[in-house]
């Protein structure tokens, strides 16, 4: 086989009295290895863009995920002697109710106390008997921010058994650990664009390989450089935007059939666990940017690394 | 129009293929090149046309020493040299016409300023008919014509044809060596680089030969 046995070049029909035109690009359209290299920047645009996806995923969870716990504090009103326990937790609960920025207040009854401690305690618990703490769930309102060191202070003043815990130190756990989730997810990204590059900058040179005649011959009748350089670059631009579109495009699709499914079944149980650990399972604009951004990337690897193989195997003719 | 004087050539750290080399190509001019498989008539050729580097002496072309151009200039003057290689170098995605036509094209011409030009070429090499082929259709005679037309097209000043006749019956052969006088009898200078003595004998030229990597002038 011929270098360019495998060119999909259609051959003009002879027209008797027509002009011949020069219409065929300078670089061929079609050939084995240019189908090759749109396969492999296709699939390694997926891979990228379901990476980047991942992380837009895990970092959108992990903020849910804090800001829900951040929206609510907790009363604890201890029990303490010569005091009534349930006159204190509705006195707190008071105080909180009446406190700025506070949306709703909860108060656990004893029943519901009773329940909590059921997988420690087992079942039938006479919580007089014990010293066991009351709760109060305080919920704050939309996009307020509450000062709880004040309600702290408050509580303090008025029902001295009582205290605020609001959940920092979970907080702080949870950021960390979305933060290291988050960080990585980065670092497989980077790892997955490297092999990409690694992988399209192989692929496209092979395909300038078969090429290699058009680009001495052009060499040779005294094309410059630059303007093969151009057309080599021009030609996998293409190529790169063609496998990133169908990589990128498959990768879109699939998170939107996921999502979509999600959705179907988020009556279930599975689907409720699979919607607190992902919330809608939505990339969000930021993730749809974030493959298209893939696509452009990967597309200028594929011309970028066009023109440097073009010119290096020019200097190999000089 | 070109000048040597004492080139040698050597690739890497390997003998000298061409060993001080002084000659000239004058304008108007006819010669072969000839001399034993491995004389170095290719690497001579290649010189010729600026595929390679002098590792020694001083190449001008036109008036320019070629060691003091740039890329660009060294594209500038690739122009005014045309080439038929050996195993003919059409690009297989492009018709016989674009493949003549191309030189023309990567000057950035108007295609309506050399449509007519070129296939009334065509029409004088006998591939009228062809124009629309593809060059893996054609056979060898007509690829070695189209070879031709596409390094004359731009009515280069020096013509360099590499065993123009080596894939063609002799019939064919000297329908091109009558090709290469018409060009000569028009302008260009020729040098046909070949060991067909056959072809020689059927024309009175100058002879450079090649033994060993050294020259030897016959005028």
């Amino acid at each position: 086989m011929s270098m360019n046995d495998d060119v999909d070049a259609v051959t003009p029909a002879p027209q008797p009295g027509a002009l011949p035109q020069f219409v065929s690009p300078i670089v061929p359209r079609s050939t084995i290895a240019g189908r090759a290299l749109v396969a492999i920047v296709a699939i390694m645009t997926f891979l990228a863009s379901l990476t980047a996806g991942a992380v837009v995923l895990v970092q959108s969870a992990a903020s849910d995920w804090q800001s829900e716990v951040a929206r609510e504090v907790t009363i604890q009103v201890r029990p303490v002697s010569n005091r009534n326990l349930d006159a204190d937790v509705a006195r707190a609960a008071d105080i909180a109710r009446r406190f700025p920025g506070v949306a709703d207040v909860r108060v656990y009854s004893k029943e519901e106390s009773s329940r909590l401690l059921e997988p420690w305690l087992g079942t039938g618990l006479v919580l007089e008997e014990l010293p066991v703490p009351r709760l109060a769930v305080v919920r704050v309102a939309t996009g307020a921010t509450p000062d709880f060191g004040q309600l702290g202070r408050a509580l303090a003043q008025q029902v001295p058994s009582a205290a605020v815990d609001d959940h920092r130190g979970f907080v702080e756990h949870m950021r960390s650990m979305g933060r290291a989730a988050f960080m990585g997810g980065l670092a497989v990204l980077a790892l997955v664009l490297v092999a990409t590059v690694l992988s399209v900058t192989f692929a496209t040179r092979g395909a300038i390989a078969t090429n290699r005649t058009v680009v001495e011959v052009l060499h040779l009748i005294g094309a410059k450089n630059t303007f093969i350089a151009q057309h080599f670059q021009r030609r996998f631009l293409g190529l790169g935007l063609q496998g990133g579109a169908i990589g990128g495009g498959s990768a879109l699709a699939l998170f939107g059939l996921i999502e979509l499914a999600s959705g179907q079944f988020l009556g279930s149980a599975a689907g409720e666990q699979f919607a607190a650990l992902f919330g809608s399972f939505s990339i969000g604009y930021f993730g749809y940017a974030a493959v298209i951004v893939m696509i452009a990337l990967i597309a200028g690897v594929t011309a970028l690394a066009s023109r440097r193989t073009v010119n290096r195997t020019l200097e190999t003719f000089e | 129009m070109v000048r040597f004087e004492n080139v040698g050539l050597r690739y890497g750290l390997g003998p000298e293929v061409l060993r001080d080399l002084s000659f000239r190509i004058e304008p108007h001019s006819f010669q072969f090149l000839t001399g034993p498989s491995g004389a170095g008539k290719t690497s001579l050729m290649r010189l010729l046309f600026l595929a390679l580097r002098p590792t020694r002496g001083l190449i001008t072309l036109f008036g320019h020493d070629i060691a003091t151009l740039g890329k660009d200039a060294m594209a500038t003057l690739r122009r005014r040299i045309g080439v038929v290689f050996q195993d003919f170098r059409l690009i297989d995605h492009m018709t016989t016409y674009e493949n003549v036509a191309l030189p023309l094209r990567v000057v950035g011409a108007e295609e309506e300023s050399f449509r007519d030009e070129v296939v009334e070429l065509l029409q004088w090499v006998g591939l009228g008919e062809r124009m629309w082929a593809l060059p893996p259709v054609l056979s060898g005679g007509e690829k070695q014509r189209a070879a031709i037309a596409r390094a004359v097209i731009a009515r280069p000043q020096l013509l360099l044809a590499d065993e123009p006749t080596g894939n063609v019956d002799p019939n064919l052969g000297q329908r091109l060596l009558r090709l290469f006088v018409e060009l000569n009898k028009s302008g260009t200078s020729i040098v046909i680089a070949t060991h067909d003595i056959a072809l020689m004998d059927q024309y009175d030229a100058r002879r450079l030969v090649l033994h060993e990597g050294r020259l030897h002038v016959y005028e």
